[in-house]
């Protein structure tokens, strides 16, 4: 096996406040191969999107990185000078934000920024960066991207805008793409061909992606693998089939049941009983034993880690021994 | 864009014919001005001559018009104190007060952008809680009391610096600056100051929070996920979308560092506009004052026209819905 494009090791999030630590990210591990979509679902608060910025070293304080180790491509970048991450940033790693109507600096032509950003990361000519920016502006699917260039981000609609963005988190060719919840912002006809225009770019480009979003439908629909997020731990990571249709954390079993079908004649939907807990307030154990129907004495006082079961990895005492699951 | 520039054009020709009515009204409220042109022995038959030579027996409508269409063409009559036309009064002050405005604003802009931006971008350091501080001062100390205190510091104790006047001037067709020479320049610097303190903690404050608020936009942060440098994101993204809002506040100011200047140029004696406004206030001197508030608000007026088309020229979604309205 290669080695893989993103590799994070025992990553730990702190955000200092006046009167505690907080913990956003708590030891998460994980890796992305080349061509590889990872899908992070999990509830607002749970670390996603904090993981995406800690990857692409855009942690601002109060927060830091606290622990842990992050490879791209083999070469550590969690510990570099600010001005050699800036030279990754945008080149190796491209990032997608969540509101495509904020990402873009109103006062620039689209064109402007393009440039701007392409002759950052190469040694192009003004002239062939904006030949360049219009293949990219054709490839994102923005029609006449000729006389596109020159409009300015509020002459566009908000999927158009999108495209726009992904232009420019694409311009370098990264081998890593973050997305962090693409397509929230947008109308549902217009995510799918979001979708679609992000599936395609990591398969014709072979481009890693990391795909942060709440929307399980995305997840099934786009993503490799998926890792599932509780309270800033991966509580369930595995291939997306394995992980959808078999689910074995009891959070991941809850958020699976929280999908509504078509098909299925339930009359409820499953609700996971409670909220997740306050960074403040995280309970002793597995983070998630007071919401856990299957919780004993062990989740109380000591925390799981993720071990392999099958193809998924899970971090569940219930799966420690087969005795167990059926005491369970 | 033309339209927008004429209906705005047209709209500031309604608010100067709104300040010619007010100013009109001040010669019918503050006494006769017969009593003021006349002595104590005059006779009524005189009076009366006098009256209808100036045309104070005409209904006032007449009168008003009048008064406007003279207004227009810069005719503002004959100063009461002296016996000379305010038009040439005004033209031989106007020169001090716009050099004084001009450079007070220059100075304000200058060292208030760049206060302001070393504010935002390094709020931590000990530099800038000072600035914090003095902006404090700048803000809350009364113009003459500052300038007072510059004379005495640099004028009376140090003696580097003139404490009144404009030194010497040269003229330039009926102009006149004090720019070209040592000691005009060195007479500038003072009031220079005083008039543009309050400015400059203004602007200075405002880039502050304008930019600190830039910074936090998702564009930005974007901006620095996609690699740019930090230069290209402070000074390139981030400044162009603070000076949005100070472009329009400096523009306003501009009115108000003139309108300003009246307490300025009390206190240095600088010979101009404001200098003459007040003794025309102490000499009840009406055509004068009229001409004075009319002057001002045609620099109001046209300031707030050029700040309207400037602010389309640096926000292109103002162009946008400029050009969907017109």
């Amino acid at each position: 096996m290669t080695e893989p494009v993103l590799s994070v090791h025992n990553l730990s999030v702190e955000f200092v406040t006046r009167h505690s630590v907080l913990r956003a990210i708590d030891g998460i591990s994980f890796d992305i191969a080349k061509g590889e979509v990872l899908g992070v679902v999990g509830e607002s608060g749970a670390g996603k999107s904090v993981t995406g910025l800690a990857v692409i070293g855009l942690i601002d304080p109060p927060g830091r990185l606290s622990g842990g180790e992050i490879y791209l491509s083999g070469l550590r970048i969690d510990n570099l000078p600010p001005e050699e991450m800036r030279r990754i940033r945008g080149k190796r790693i491209g990032m997608i934000f969540q509101d495509p109507l904020t990402s873009l600096n109103p006062l620039y032509k689209i064109g402007d920024q393009l440039v701007e950003t392409i002759r950052t990361h190469s040694t192009l000519s003004e002239s062939a960066a904006r030949k360049r920016a219009i293949d990219l502006l054709a490839e994102v699917g923005i029609p006449a991207p000729d006389k596109r260039i020159d409009a300015y981000p509020h002459e566009f609609s908000g999927g158009m805008r999108q495209r726009v963005v992904i232009a420019l988190a694409i311009c370098a060719e990264p081998e890593l793409i973050i997305a962090d919840e693409p397509t929230t912002a947008l109308d549902v006809s217009v995510q799918a061909q979001i979708i679609a225009l992000i599936k395609r770019l990591g398969r014709d480009h072979g481009t890693a992606v990391m795909l942060v979003t709440h929307d399980m439908g995305v997840i099934a629909e786009t993503s490799d693998r998926v890792a599932v997020m509780y309270s800033g731990r991966v509580a369930e990571i595995g291939p997306v089939r394995d992980v959808v249709q078999n689910p074995l954390h009891p959070y991941a079993k809850g958020l699976m049941g929280a999908i509504p079908t078509l098909a299925g004649n339930t009359e409820r939907l499953v609700q996971i009983p409670g909220s997740m807990p306050r960074l403040s307030a995280i309970p002793p154990g597995c983070s998630f034993n007071p919401r856990c129907a299957f919780a004993f004495d062990r989740c109380r006082v000591e925390r799981p880690e993720p071990m392999m079961h099958g193809t998924q990895a899970v971090a569940c005492h219930l799966y420690d021994t087969p005795a167990k699951v059926s005491a369970a | 864009m033309l339209a927008f520039t004429l209906r705005r054009a047209i709209q500031a020709i309604g608010v100067m014919i709104a300040v010619g009515i007010i100013s009109f009204s001040m010669f019918r409220f503050a006494g006769d001005p017969v009593n003021q042109i006349v002595s104590i022995d005059t006779s009524a038959a005189e009076r009366a001559n006098i009256r209808a030579s100036l045309g104070l027996d005409d209904p006032v409508l007449v009168q008003f018009t009048r008064y406007l269409v003279n207004a227009a063409q810069f005719k503002f009559g004959v100063s009461y104190q002296f016996r000379l036309p305010v038009a040439d009064l005004l033209k031989e002050r106007m020169p001090a007060t716009l050099e004084l405005a001009t450079c007070a604003t220059i100075l304000a802009m200058i060292f208030g952008i760049l206060m302001g931006v070393y504010c935002a971008l390094r709020r931590d350091t000990l530099l800038a809680k000072l600035f914090q501080a003095v902006s404090l001062i700048g803000i809350s100390l009364p113009t003459f009391l500052i300038g007072i205190l510059l004379i005495y510091l640099f004028a009376v104790t140090l003696g580097w610096l003139p404490s009144f006047g404009r030194g010497d001037v040269v003229p330039i067709g009926w102009w006149t600056t004090g720019l070209l020479t040592l000691s005009g320049l060195k007479a500038l610097i003072l009031p220079s100051i005083t008039l543009g303190l309050f400015q400059m903690t203004l602007i200075m404050r405002l880039v502050r929070a304008e930019m600190l608020e830039v910074l936090r936009t998702d564009y930005i942060r974007f901006a620095r996920a996609r690699g740019l440098t930090t230069r290209a994101i402070h000074f390139g993204h981030a400044l162009k979308n603070t000076l949005v809002p100070v472009i329009t506040v400096a523009g306003l100011q501009f009115g108000s560092v003139i309108a300003f200047a009246i307490i300025t140029e009390t206190v240095f004696q600088w010979p101009g506009m404001g200098l003459l406004f007040v003794q025309a206030v102490q000499n009840v001197d009406i055509p004068i004052m009229a001409a004075y508030l009319i002057m001002v608000s045609l620099i109001f007026v046209t300031i707030n026209l050029v700040v309207d088309i400037l602010y389309t020229v640096v926000d292109p979604r103002l162009r946008a819905t400029v050009g969907h309205t017109t």
